[in-house]
């Protein structure tokens, strides 16, 4: 890699993120755990019999990552917005939407991946059915993606606010509502023992839409909160 | 420049814009309320009462134009938005963020509407449909984006964050419109069309589309008005509104 290419500039970015974050690996844990209290307070709420918990499992671990993922959005821009550096990242001269892309896959590794590494274990918390599982995991390795592609836009646009936690859940919400609905409608109909692939290729084709479009979104966003 | 983009320019500035919506607006909402008037009397008392709903039915004459409203109005601010944030015309930031809250209240009285409507008809308030769910999250959309207009200071950069937030949102308009068609649902599929014959007799068919004239002219009416106020705040310090302000108090003083 020649220094001063944009792809020197993606790995460097990607190196400097990943150390970031394994230098404070303690926050990394953050999600992990709240995903988990959440997903103990059904049984605490509803009752501990396995039959009403199994009929539910697949949405709320679903919920319980989503929002889990939620919380976390915030801190993608959130330490880079305050040191300046994302003021040099628009300024630099690589396409933007590239290094953003970078930025937001290095986010979602480590966030979202740890949080479906333990789903199943969320998922035996509520006797989550065993064929399931796998579904569940699938529907989560393609909807977390997308989560965090839809995110990173509406985080953009609220990058330089102070107190903006609840108005990114405003934001973001709304936008989230499909992939639930797809993510949670193939786990519940493998539950059913339906065919579940047909929401599963929609998220496919989803994430595939926002992969090339959200960055460029996340950019434009980007320069309209920092203008 | 030709005639055409001189004028469409001198349209485009505030001061200019200010007088002419001062004008239009009070036609816009006398002609609405009359049409509107007169589509309710069409509906509520002249249009014969369904064979199987009876007179249930007669709140379609609020529900869908004011459905079809809330759809316009996302259009209408989208379509603004997008020239806002391409050709960075401030009139049309205004015009973009001025038409939120109006598609907010069309799409709050489309659900409340079609929830009073559900419980007799279908025995219950609120299921979770694709057109009902959609339209939840068009009403929750509208309120991002008026929550998002509201948090930053700018106003210029508020409004065009926010507009691009109302861009993102477009996605779910052909959710809205489609979704009676894409999944079978509760809710009923469509039955005026624009192209080809409309499953409704006549005497239903008029009374509905004056309320539909109606309630586009009572959004402009809206429009013009909240978009005057909009330019008044944002030309806080220009000249122009300075001479307004300096009018309206000789007047009021004198």
């Amino acid at each position: 890699m020649t220094p001063g290419s944009t792809s020197a500039a993606c790995a460097a970015l990607i190196r400097r993120d990943l150390t970031l974050v394994w230098r404070r690996r303690g926050d990394a844990l953050n999600p992990i755990l709240f995903a988990l209290i959440v997903v103990a307070l059904f049984p605490l709420a509803l009752g501990p019999e396995p039959e009403n918990l199994r009929r539910i499992a697949a949405g709320v671990v679903f919920v319980a990552i989503l929002l889990a993922g939620l919380l976390a959005l915030d801190t993608l821009f959130r330490g880079d917005y305050e040191d300046g550096s994302l003021e040099q990242l628009v300024l630099s001269p690589h396409p933007l939407s590239l290094l953003l892309a970078c930025k937001i896959a290095v986010h979602w590794l480590t966030t979202a991946l740890p949080l479906i590494v333990i789903a199943p274990l969320l998922g035996e918390l509520l006797h989550l059915a065993d064929p399931v599982r796998w579904v569940l995991v699938l529907a989560l390795l393609l909807a977390t993606p997308l989560l965090s592609l839809l995110g990173a836009v509406c985080v953009a646009l609220t990058v330089g606010m102070h107190r903006s936690g609840m108005l990114l859940a405003l934001l973001v919400l709304p936008l989230y509502v499909p992939v639930l609905i797809f993510g949670a409608g193939a786990c519940n109909a493998a539950q059913a023992t339906l065919p579940y692939l047909a929401p599963l290729l929609w998220l496919g084709a989803a994430l595939v839409l926002a992969l090339v479009l959200a960055p460029l979104a996340c950019a434009a966003a980007l320069r309209i909160s920092l203008s | 420049m030709n005639a055409l983009t001189l004028w469409f320019h001198k349209i485009g500035s505030p001061p200019m814009f200010y007088r002419i919506a001062g004008r239009l607006a009070p036609w816009c909402f006398g002609a609405g309320l009359l049409l509107g008037l007169t589509g309710l009397y069409g509906g509520l008392v002249r249009a014969p009462p369904d064979y199987q709903q009876g007179d249930a039915f007669r709140i379609i004459f609020i529900h869908v134009p004011c459905a079809w409203m809330g759809l316009f109005a996302y259009f209408f601010m989208a379509a603004n938005a997008f020239i806002a944030l391409v050709w960075r015309i401030k009139l049309s930031e205004v015009l973009a963020m001025a038409s939120a809250p109006v598609g907010a209240a069309f799409t709050f009285i489309t659900l409340v509407t079609g929830s009073l409507w559900g419980k007799p008809m279908w025995g219950t308030w609120w299921t979770w449909d694709a057109r009902l769910t959609s339209e939840l999250v068009l009403l929750f959309i509208y309120l991002g984006i008026m929550g998002l207009y509201n948090a930053i200071e700018d106003r210029r950069q508020a409004a065009r964050a926010a507009g691009f937030l109302a861009l993102v949102g477009v996605v779910n308009i052909p959710i809205v419109h489609f979704s009676v068609n894409w999944w079978n649902t509760l809710h009923q599929g469509s039955t005026v069309r624009l192209l080809g014959p409309s499953k409704i007799d006549a005497a239903m068919l008029w009374p509905l589309l004056l309320m539909a004239l109606a309630t586009h002219l009572w959004f402009f009416g809206s429009l013009l008005a909240r978009t005057r106020v909009g330019l008044l705040e944002l030309d806080g310090g220009k000249e122009w509104v300075r001479a307004i302000a300096l009018a309206d108090g000789a007047r009021n003083h004198g």
